[in-house]
């Protein structure tokens, strides 16, 4: 059986049995990205050579019969917005070309205590803004489904990094569905926790009350032992929440019995490409084949929310990003008149042209006279569209729509109108507004072969039931062994 | 329809945002974010009468924690990504005018 493809489970249990090694499995990934990534562009630092040394370290534990944590010896891959000790940070930003972090973020600390090897830092939107990895500052990550095409963003090097078999398993953010909407582009699974699951302690911040840290993975049991791995409290992020991690990966094969999926009226509406919608019905039949109940609700805020997540996002970065002035870490310009020209200077030259557009956009609606008429009419709406999915989880366990309304676009779409693709984002952006756990499985592909997820949402700290509803539908359909061609 | 913001105004943002921006860029900002903030004006549809605001997905409030002392970064490691300093300090330029 191939190494490349292969279920993190199924990579566990062969090391396990001592069939495999996890140098000979790192030194497979590695290869595998020596091939590939040239087409893909997925990774912005490979950690080889550090790779290779973990992964002996933890041949020689596992030799020594000492106990190993639940990833020992797997390969996992790092969006570049997390903060690695030791190894270059960029945010995919000319800002932070060289910046190297003196510290692990949360995450990264509870990857290594659970033995996982670090096989590099992914690609992504510059300071995770965007939804097609084109305004990185250093490479264009391509579909591996097609190269003419996105794999969408912001995450979208983890995701076309785990579908072009370069890792098993990925690390990626999602404010406004950057991990939910890549995954579905690149047919792979992906999953935004609940806002506070996850520590955001070493994530560089976007949006700070929307951001939240997940999983990606090639099948939905990898992504429950992801998920289980870095989930939990931690005292350095104060939203961080306090309450036990569910062993997810233990119950991720048990059906649900009287599952009740919803459906949003809302959610069809004139802009959903067809091949989509069917691709959800189809996905419907399946849930109900397996005995669930699909129920209709309704999300009357849903058609505000774009307008809701581009007032608060910007909102939040325009602050967040005030650090990089040029002083501690980051880009200083050489040419300036003063100090204040140094930070104007230094962040103009640094940051690319959809970093200064939201830091801009932010800045007007907190500005004096625009607050109260944009920022604070956003946190208003924001909490009638909580209550929408409130009263629908009254009704129902997950709710399922597309992940996106339409397929990967091709290179170049959206360059000249950044308002065509925040629309894009319809139907992810309201678990971050929300706070809601959300997940985006593999459905099948459009006739031009292009993949398409589905998204299922639940109730916050439902992440149990939303891992088990989607590992149901996995096993319902052939979708989960696909792999891209390269 | 594109909705140009006012270029002055964007100017004043600028300035707020400590952001130098080209002639170019100015230009290009005062569409799309006229385009965007058009838009966003649907948001007035809304009646949000009562509304109280929400700030988080997760409504904490006063999360303490005990005043303990841990350790902090040693001073070579935070100033390790400086762009410019003397090994003891960050060093930026001068503010103060020479008298």
């Amino acid at each position: 059986m191939s190494i490349i493809g292969a279920t993190t489970g199924e990579l566990l249990s062969r090391l396990e049995r001592g069939e495999l090694t996890s140098v000979e499995l790192t030194t497979a990934y590695l290869d595998r990205i020596n091939q590939v990534d040239g087409k893909v562009a997925a990774f912005i630092t490979v950690n080889g050579e550090k790779a290779l040394r973990q992964a002996a370290d933890v041949d020689r534990r596992r030799q020594a019969k000492q106990p190993l944590g639940l990833l020992a010896g797997v390969p996992v891959a790092i969006k570049d917005v997390l903060c690695t000790k030791g190894l270059k940070t960029t945010c995919a930003s000319t800002m932070l070309a060289n910046f190297i972090p003196p510290y692990d973020a949360h995450v990264i600390t509870q990857l290594r205590n659970a033995d996982a090897i670090l096989i590099g830092k992914t690609n992504m939107d510059e300071f995770a803004m965007g939804s097609t990895t084109e305004t990185s500052a250093f490479q264009i990550t391509r579909n591996p489904w097609d190269l003419d095409r996105t794999p969408g963003g912001s995450s979208g090097g983890s995701a076309a990094a785990v579908a072009a078999g370069m890792s098993p398993l990925a690390l990626g953010t999602d404010t406004g569905g950057s991990i939910r909407q890549p995954a579905g582009f690149c047919s792979v699974v992906g999953m935004k926790p609940t806002y506070g699951r996850v520590s955001r302690f070493g994530m560089v911040a976007y949006g700070s009350s929307l951001d939240q840290i997940g999983p990606f993975a090639n099948d939905v049991n990898g992504a429950a032992l992801l998920a289980q791995v870095i989930s939990g409290h931690d005292g350095r992020d104060s939203t961080s929440v306090n309450a036990p991690v569910p062993a997810y990966s233990q119950t991720v094969n048990q059906p649900l019995a009287g599952l009740r999926v919803g459906i949003a009226k809302e959610h069809f509406v004139e802009g959903l490409n067809p091949e989509v919608e069917q691709t959800l019905r189809t996905a419907l039949h399946v849930y109900k084949s397996l005995g669930a109940e699909i129920k209709e609700v309704s999300l009357p805020h849903t058609s505000y929310g774009v307008a809701v997540y581009y007032l608060i996002a910007p909102s939040e970065a325009s602050s967040n990003l005030a650090r990089y002035d040029g002083v501690h870490y980051g880009h200083r310009a050489t040419q300036f008149s003063n100090m204040i020209d140094m930070y104007a200077t230094s962040r103009g030259e640094g940051f690319g042209s959809e970093v200064k557009r939201r830091i801009m956009l932010g800045t007007y609606a907190l500005s004096a006279g625009y607050y109260d008429a944009y920022y604070l009419k956003a946190l208003k709406v924001r909490r009638l569209i909580r209550q929408d999915y409130d009263k629908a989880f009254e009704q129902i366990d997950v709710l399922a729509s597309p992940a996106s309304p339409n397929p990967p676009s091709k290179v170049g779409e959206y360059s000249a109108n950044p308002l065509a693709m925040y629309l894009e984002d319809i139907y992810t952006i309201g678990a971050n507004l929300a706070g809601l756990p959300g997940i985006s499985v593999p459905a099948g592909f459009t006739e031009a072969g292009l993949p398409v997820g589905i998204q299922l949402l639940a109730a916050p700290f439902e992440e149990e039931k939303l891992l088990r509803a989607a590992r149901m539908y996995e096993l319902a359909t052939k979708w989960q062994g696909q792999r891209a061609t390269l | 329809m594109a909705e140009t913001l006012d270029i002055e105004k964007v100017r004043k943002v600028a300035v707020l945002a400590r952001l130098k921006l080209s002639d170019a860029e100015i230009g290009d900002y005062a569409t799309k974010l006229g385009n965007i903030l058009k838009y966003v004006d649907t948001l007035n549809e809304v009646d949000t009468e009562g509304v109280v605001p929400m700030v988080h997905a997760v409504e904490l409030s006063n999360v303490f924690r005990a005043d303990e002392v841990q350790p902090s970064l040693p001073r070579a490691a935070a100033l390790q990504n400086a762009p410019k300093t003397d090994g003891t300090f960050f060093l930026v330029p001068q503010i103060l005018e020479d008298k």
